[in-house]
């Protein structure tokens, strides 16, 4: 029951932020420093999102951070989304074969 | 009139729903780590519609951390949404009634945003709905897929399955990363601020939700302080 109620106030915080300036604001933010922190939040929530956790998700902690090496170069690379999640996939599959 | 700007806009947005389609999966996946039943999934991506905030909800709920730190994830997380909003109410002519702009607002992702923006003009609401009408199923339906692979899989899939999520996180940060040193510079400290926060003493006994919540606040608002930002890329 309480998965809903998170469910819930997840949903209403985030669709709140998304209509107020839609509705009511309805002016641009100048203010520098809230500008340059909602441009970072992006880069630094999902960099701390993937690590260390894409190392506890999988079985083999060394398997995770193989994933993680072959998922940064693939980037770098300028492979796109989907290539890139697969190759981390593979990568795992194919270390906990021989690991786990 | 009305009806074909619908069809253009479902049809531009077919390929941000297949997009989705593998991210959302990936979070079906997350869901289902957490507990998530496959209604609750299906609510979580429904009502959300968004990646790194579904994500960051889904560590709050696995870790039972409180309400109150779901509502400052999501403020945190999805803030960025508040710029976005604002650069697309300059975009709907004045006269846009209101249910039009609640119903815009409720899907609105990056992808959507960078959409709407490269259309000349007035945004016309109705391209909009068109193109939230191909993507909200593709983003609903692939995370109740992810749940419901999530239970039939075996463990050993489920953790290969499980870093996808995550690689695609790596392919939306990592190539802006190369273009600009500042944001490559960031993710390097996150990533080690990260490991660090896991290990620390005081740091570690937080949940891993809390942390994610923590190192967001303070990296980029030193980030913000240390290089002020000043083009207008919204969207990298």
């Amino acid at each position: 029951m309480k998965t809903y109620l998170y469910l819930f106030v997840m949903a209403l915080t985030t669709y709140l932020i998304r209509i107020l300036p839609l509705t009511l604001i309805r002016k641009p933010i100048r203010n520098q420093f809230l500008r340059s922190f909602l441009y970072y939040v992006p880069y630094v929530t999902l960099a701390v999102m993937t690590f260390p956790a894409i190392m506890t998700v999988t079985q083999s902690p060394i398997a995770g951070a193989a994933a993680m090496a072959v998922g940064i170069v693939s980037a770098w690379c300028g492979l796109g989304l989907f290539p890139v999640s697969l190759l981390c996939c593979a990568t795992v599959f194919v270390l906990e074969f021989f690991l786990v | 009139m009305s009806k074909n700007v619908f069809l253009r806009g479902l049809r531009d947005g077919v390929p941000i729903a297949l997009g989705y389609f593998a991210v959302s999966f990936g979070i079906g996946i997350s869901a289902h780590s957490a507990h998530l039943n496959v209604f609750q999934g299906f609510l979580l991506s429904f009502l959300n519609n968004a990646s790194s905030g579904e994500y960051g909800g889904i560590t709050i709920i696995a870790s039972d951390s409180g309400l109150i730190a779901m509502a400052a994830m999501m403020l945190v997380v999805n803030a960025r949404y508040l710029l976005m909003s604002c650069a697309l109410s300059q975009r709907l002519a004045p006269d846009t009634p209101l249910i039009y702009r609640l119903i815009i607002g409720y899907d609105l992702t990056d992808e959507l945003f960078g959409l709407a923006i490269a259309q000349p003009g007035y945004l016309d609401v109705w391209y909009y709905i068109g193109a939230m009408c191909a993507a909200i199923p593709g983003w609903s339906i692939g995370t109740v897929l992810g749940v419901l692979m999530g239970n039939l899989m075996p463990v050993w899939a489920v953790s290969g399955f499980s870093v996808m999520l995550f690689g695609m996180f790596l392919a939306i940060i990592i190539p802006v990363g190369k273009q600009n040193r500042i944001v490559l510079g960031c993710i390097a400290v996150s990533f080690f601020c990260g490991w660090l926060a896991s290990v620390l003493p005081l740091m570690r006994g937080l949940s891993e939700g809390m942390r994610i919540l923590i190192l967001t606040v303070v990296l980029s608002a030193a980030a913000a302080i240390l290089f002020p930002h000043k083009e207008d890329d919204l969207v990298a």
